[in-house]
């Protein structure tokens, strides 16, 4: 059985006469005991497809399902079923640690003794704080309590909205971690994210932009498909050499990616005459070589040709 | 300030209580130096941005920024710097022309003088047709960019950017690098936080704060080579997971 289903899900959302389409037509399964992700930017659609999944919120068209339960019928099910880490904080913030878990594990009908080994991994870096009010705990201990009460019941499902967001490099690596070993505990994890480099750690991704799927795969097959070449370019004068290479005939775009810029040249564009080109240009010290696209290569490929990734590059 | 530095910062330090959340920390930027100042949350990065910006005054230690003291001249500091963080900038309910006119009234521009700014931000943002559109309209990359426009609307020699492309999209945040370093080959200087690695890379400099302490500072390549570390990911994590004092 899937664990998630979404069929020709779409939401839009009015105010005044403005009309903001959220989710424009989402399909999308999400396999049994799979670590799913949806990426993309904010205003992408991630929250209100989370929100229509956990059944706070009923989407304008389309059905879908949660571990086979339908989304409108069976919303009481669904609730006690799943998981859902909301991306802004949303425990009590007068409550102690300890009594906040303890709440939400009455809410479910368990105890924590009862589903203690679930959470143990993430809750007993803060059980030392479980007197502590949460308001007063800092932003990493929050979303590790948060973590812990969206678990306590032994979610079938578990919903994380925007985890990492506005976190350091190595506590979102440490936060990769904990996904990956609660997945262990055959629970399917549907995580959103806007970093694309976050994309590499799940099963399988959704590529989101402006309420559209953009692709749906692994993430390797999701590179696998980048059209074209692509070539990483360096020289002592950074800055220059991207405006020259955006100003270049054989060159589809440029942009810098950390040390190296990330240049999609045109299909007949070569390799070695793009480097002559450019040490003529004033870069004598031009370093151009082929390398494989990252999802975010991918992301932008795909952003700047909607229409699919068939076509991409064909046409400029 | 010497001819040669717009922020100079000796032994600044900052205790809340008996927390000292900024510890001695010593740096210069030189002008039109994209600085990227980095730390793991918790670090004290949010704080020592704070004083700088003349919100909050130190402990100990002196700063100037812009030549003013950091003592005695906070209000004049932020008539000179600019501010911009990913979380507010612009106003949603005012229009676009309304937010520069906004901002442009409060660092005290001439009617003139906004009435050319609005001209200039919305062509080169291209953005002309949208100027009596409500900011809340706008595609979120457009606001970014705008927001920084309008950090800089006084023409100000220091711009500090709070995580400047938290959540846009990929496209829009290389984008709005190329922004920044336009800013800074006029001559402006950047103060930049972030939590993408990629973009430590595009810094002049950067500092890396651990515990409220600088514990290392140089450009890319002097930090990767210190550190024998292929990228700054790699120098970060180096650095940071030796950390006793974590937001986590």
């Amino acid at each position: 059985m899937k664990a998630v289903t979404v069929s020709n899900i779409r939401k839009s959302f009015k105010s005044g006469k403005a009309v903001t389409e959220a989710v424009r037509t989402v399909s999308l399964d999400v396999e049994d005991g799979e670590l799913f992700g949806i990426i993309g930017p904010d205003g992408s659609g991630k929250t209100t497809l989370f929100r229509i999944l956990t059944t706070l919120m009923l989407a304008d068209e389309g059905t879908a399902t949660v571990d086979g339960l339908d989304v409108v019928k069976d919303f009481r099910e669904i609730r006690r079923r799943v998981g859902y880490m909301p991306g802004r904080f949303s425990l009590y913030p007068d409550l102690s640690v300890e009594e906040n878990l303890t709440f939400f594990a009455t809410l479910f009908n368990t105890s924590i003794d009862e589903n203690y080994d679930l959470v143990k991994d993430i809750y007993s870096q803060i059980e030392r704080f479980k007197t502590r009010k949460a308001g007063a705990l800092s932003g990493g201990m929050k979303q590790k309590l948060a973590l812990s009460c969206a678990l306590i019941h032994r979610p079938t499902v578990l919903f994380l909205d925007e985890p990492t967001t506005g976190v350091d490099a190595v506590s979102r690596k440490e936060f990769w971690e904990l996904l990956r070993n609660l997945q262990k505990q055959k629970i399917t994890i549907v995580v959103s994210t806007p970093y694309m480099d976050e994309a590499g750690l799940c099963d399988r991704v959704a590529l989101m932009q402006q309420g559209r799927i953009l692709d749906i795969d692994s993430p390797q097959g999701i590179t696998k498909k980048f059209f074209g070449e692509l070539w990483s370019a360096r020289a002592e004068k950074m800055y220059e050499l991207m405006l020259s290479l955006r100003e270049m005939q054989g060159v589809v775009s440029c942009y810098p990616f950390g040390q190296v810029h990330h240049v999609v040249p045109k299909k007949d564009f070569n390799i070695s005459q793009a480097q002559d080109e450019i040490r003529a240009m004033g870069f004598p010290d031009i370093h151009l070589a082929p390398i494989s696209p990252t999802i975010e290569d991918c992301f932008m490929n795909l952003m700047n040709h909607p229409e699919g990734q068939m076509t991409a590059g064909n046409e400029r | 300030m010497s001819g040669n530095t717009v922020i100079s910062v000796k032994d600044l330090t900052k205790r809340f209580g008996s927390f000292t959340a900024v510890d001695h920390i010593t740096f210069d930027v030189k002008p039109g130096e994209i600085f990227g100042f980095l730390g793991a949350n918790g670090a004290g990065k949010t704080t020592a941005m704070r004083m700088l910006c003349g919100l909050s005054l130190p402990t100990a230690g002196k700063a100037t920024v812009a030549g003013l003291d950091l003592y005695l001249d906070a209000e004049k500091i932020k008539q000179k710097i600019g501010y911009m963080s990913q979380r507010f900038s612009l106003y949603e309910d005012l229009t676009i022309r309304e937010n520069i006119r906004f901002y442009g009234g409060i660092y005290g521009l001439s009617n003139q003088q906004i009435k050319d700014k609005t001209a200039e931000m919305t062509s080169n943002l291209k953005l002309g047709k949208e100027v009596d559109s409500l900011v809340k309209s706008l595609p979120l990359g457009w606001r970014q960019k705008l927001s920084f426009s309008v950090a800089m609307v006084h023409d100000p020699r220091i711009v500090f950017l709070d995580e400047p492309t938290g959540g846009v999209d990929p496209i829009t945040r290389r984008e709005f690098w190329t922004l920044i370093y336009e800013a800074a080959n006029k001559g402006t200087t950047v103060f930049v936080t972030t939590h993408y690695m990629d973009e430590a890379e595009y810094c002049s400099r950067v500092s890396i704060m651990v515990d409220g302490r600088i514990d290392a500072m140089g450009s890319p390549s002097e930090l990767k080579s210190k550190f024998d570390a292929y990228d700054m990911a790699d120098v970060f994590l180096k650095l940071a997971r030796g950390a006793k004092r974590s937001d986590n």
